[in-house]
């Protein structure tokens, strides 16, 4: 069975909530607005730093976006709601696959006007470019949408904006969001390049042009979706017990 | 018990328990209910009943004992849809409109009721346009009701289910969960008001502290808990009255007296008819004194049926 009608109304309560809609679209595109327009003719890393930063804040923004579906999980389990449903036959794969789709929603919108953003400061790209990045950050997001399930099964309401704007930052900061490397050699770049973040940002960069993404970005992708589906999955069906 | 062979296919709990810490929520219930009855599950707060609703339901896991709903485990009656109601809290997810939330609810069933039909029954058809969180107290809950109603399961579990809900709102509750039973559903309902399970469960499981402490039709039940308790110092080794000894056989065996306690001196009498006993107390021990005649709150007449087991208690921390 599909649950049309279920996968309906989860997106359309998430849609109508638009405050937190609004702040989570606003946060990177008013940033990209303030930051692109005085650097307008800058030259950043060989390009010009409208495109640079426009797939810097995609990187931000789309994470935040898929994560934040924490905060709503976690509001949800506070209030009772998530018992209710429990009682209910809704089986836990609709129950993720609908909290997956609403958060790829926002960050799809959040995509597209990042891109009309940067469109207006004059950013080009044949339409092949946008298809990949678009592709890429999908799979690349995949983690992220997970970890924000897993989180708003293990946390409280209130530590939820905290633990999820904590998280992107630190992944941001790490995987060279902000345009620098915390390393460029040795174990610690290891352990950058074993980030998703790192591959969402590299996922940005092949509209920068020269830049590939290896079966690498794959791995690691694919790495963290088998580790956290399962642990999310397992938090979700314990997670049972009035909070 | 009569009951426990009908109830092969229904609601069957053995020796049932679970505990938070120290704290013995429910300890080692059997209960069988079978397929079409109204039970309600009558206690003061702390009696185990929420605790036990859960675990039939599978959102708590005992510690020991075992479930089974129609033969399945409660996990499994879930996910047939056999199973739905109303947890003590859970408020409404917002940002839908009443009808929204009702039809998204239905949705995930196998075979609900057609959303209109059960927003009827619920009452919540004149304000099925509003949004959830525009919804008084009252209102939440019958939408709550409505949402069990639509799922249209075999069991319905209530836990406290006319809670925040007026005088009007709760006669039309208790119509359509009449109307639901008259289906055959199972109907199982916590409450702490005996009013309410004296007059719509065909059958009471009184709990107190995690037990079971007495089970029968509601009538049965009423006569037990409903009197007024007699309080009395009576010297032991006092002259013994006409009747003999006071011993506690003998104050059990008074007219009107439903239990008879003695700690020391001290005497506690509950009572069905409080007037004839207090009159054949004086005559057979007129050595009786200080006595007090007070109306038995549920909670005293659950202390009274229990009596012995706090002694239990008392004993073991020793």
């Amino acid at each position: 069975m599909t649950y049309p009608v279920y996968l309906r109304y989860e997106v359309l309560r998430n849609f109508r909530n638009w405050r937190f809609l609004f702040l989570t679209l606003a946060f990177p595109l008013v940033l990209y607005l303030l930051i692109g327009s005085v650097n307008r003719h800058v030259q950043f890393e060989g390009v010009a730093f409208p495109v640079y930063f426009m797939t810097a804040m995609a990187t931000l923004g789309t994470m935040a976006a898929v994560i934040s579906g924490c905060a709503i999980i976690a509001t949800e389990r506070a209030t009772g709601w998530t018992r209710q449903m429990r009682i209910t036959p809704l089986p836990a794969w609709t129950y993720f696959r609908a909290k997956v789709v609403v958060g790829y929603l926002r960050a799809l919108l959040t995509l597209v006007l990042l891109a009309l953003a940067g469109t207006a400061f004059g950013v080009r790209l044949p339409a092949q470019g946008w298809l990949t990045v678009l592709g890429l950050f999908l799979v690349g997001l995949i983690p992220f949408a997970v970890l924000g399930i897993l989180l708003g099964h293990l946390i409280g309401a209130d530590a939820a904006a905290l633990a999820t704007g904590g998280i992107v930052t630190l992944f941001a900061l790490l995987g060279g969001v902000y345009g620098f490397q915390v390393a460029t050699s040795g174990p610690v770049l290891a352990i950058i390049k074993a980030l998703p973040s790192y591959w969402l940002v590299q996922a940005g960069k092949t509209a920068l042009g020269g830049h590939d993404w290896p079966a690498e970005g794959w791995i690691v992708i694919a790495a963290w979706t088998v580790v956290l589906v399962p642990l999310a999955v397992r938090v979700y069906r314990r997670d049972t017990s009035r909070v | 018990m009569a009951t426990s062979n009908a109830a092969g296919a229904g609601i069957v709990l053995s020796r049932l328990s679970k505990s938070y810490g120290n704290v013995h929520a429910v300890r080692s219930v059997d209960l069988a209910i079978a397929p079409g009855e109204t039970v309600a599950i009558l206690g003061p707060n702390g009696a185990g009943k929420t605790t036990t609703i859960e675990m039939v339901l599978g959102l708590t896991r005992p510690d020991s004992g075992t479930v089974t709903l129609f033969g399945k485990s409660p996990a499994q009656a879930v996910a047939a849809g056999a199973v739905g109601g109303m947890l003590q809290t859970g408020a409404l997810v917002e940002y839908l409109s009443v009808r929204e939330l009702v039809t998204m609810v239905a949705s995930v069933y196998p075979r609900p009721l057609p959303v209109e039909h059960a927003m009827r029954l619920a009452g919540v058809t004149e304000f099925a346009e509003r949004r959830t969180n525009k919804l008084s107290g009252g209102q939440t809950q019958r939408v709550r009701f409505a949402i069990a109603l639509v799922s249209n399961p075999d069991l319905f579990m209530l836990d406290e289910p006319t809670a925040a809900i007026d005088v009007e709102g709760r006669r039309e509750f208790w119509a359509s969960i009449r109307a639901v039973a008259a289906e055959g559903k199972t109907v199982i309902f916590a409450t702490h008001y005996l009013e309410e399970a004296d007059a719509y469960a065909d059958r009471i499981v009184l709990m107190a502290r995690g037990r079971i402490v007495a089970d029968g039709p509601a009538t049965e039940i009423k006569a037990r808990v409903s009197g007024r308790i007699i309080r009395a110092t009576i010297p032991v080794a006092g002259p013994a009255g006409p009747a003999g000894p006071a011993d506690t056989a003998a104050l059990a065996a008074l007219p009107g007296v439903t239990n008879a306690e003695r700690h020391g001196e001290a005497v506690i009498l509950t009572c069905a008819d409080s007037d004839l006993t207090l009159r054949a107390l004086l005559s057979r021990f007129p050595a009786a004194r200080d006595i007090e005649v007070a109306g038995a709150g549920i909670e005293e007449a659950f202390m009274a049926l229990t009596a012995d087991d706090n002694d239990d208690e008392l004993e073991k921390v020793r």
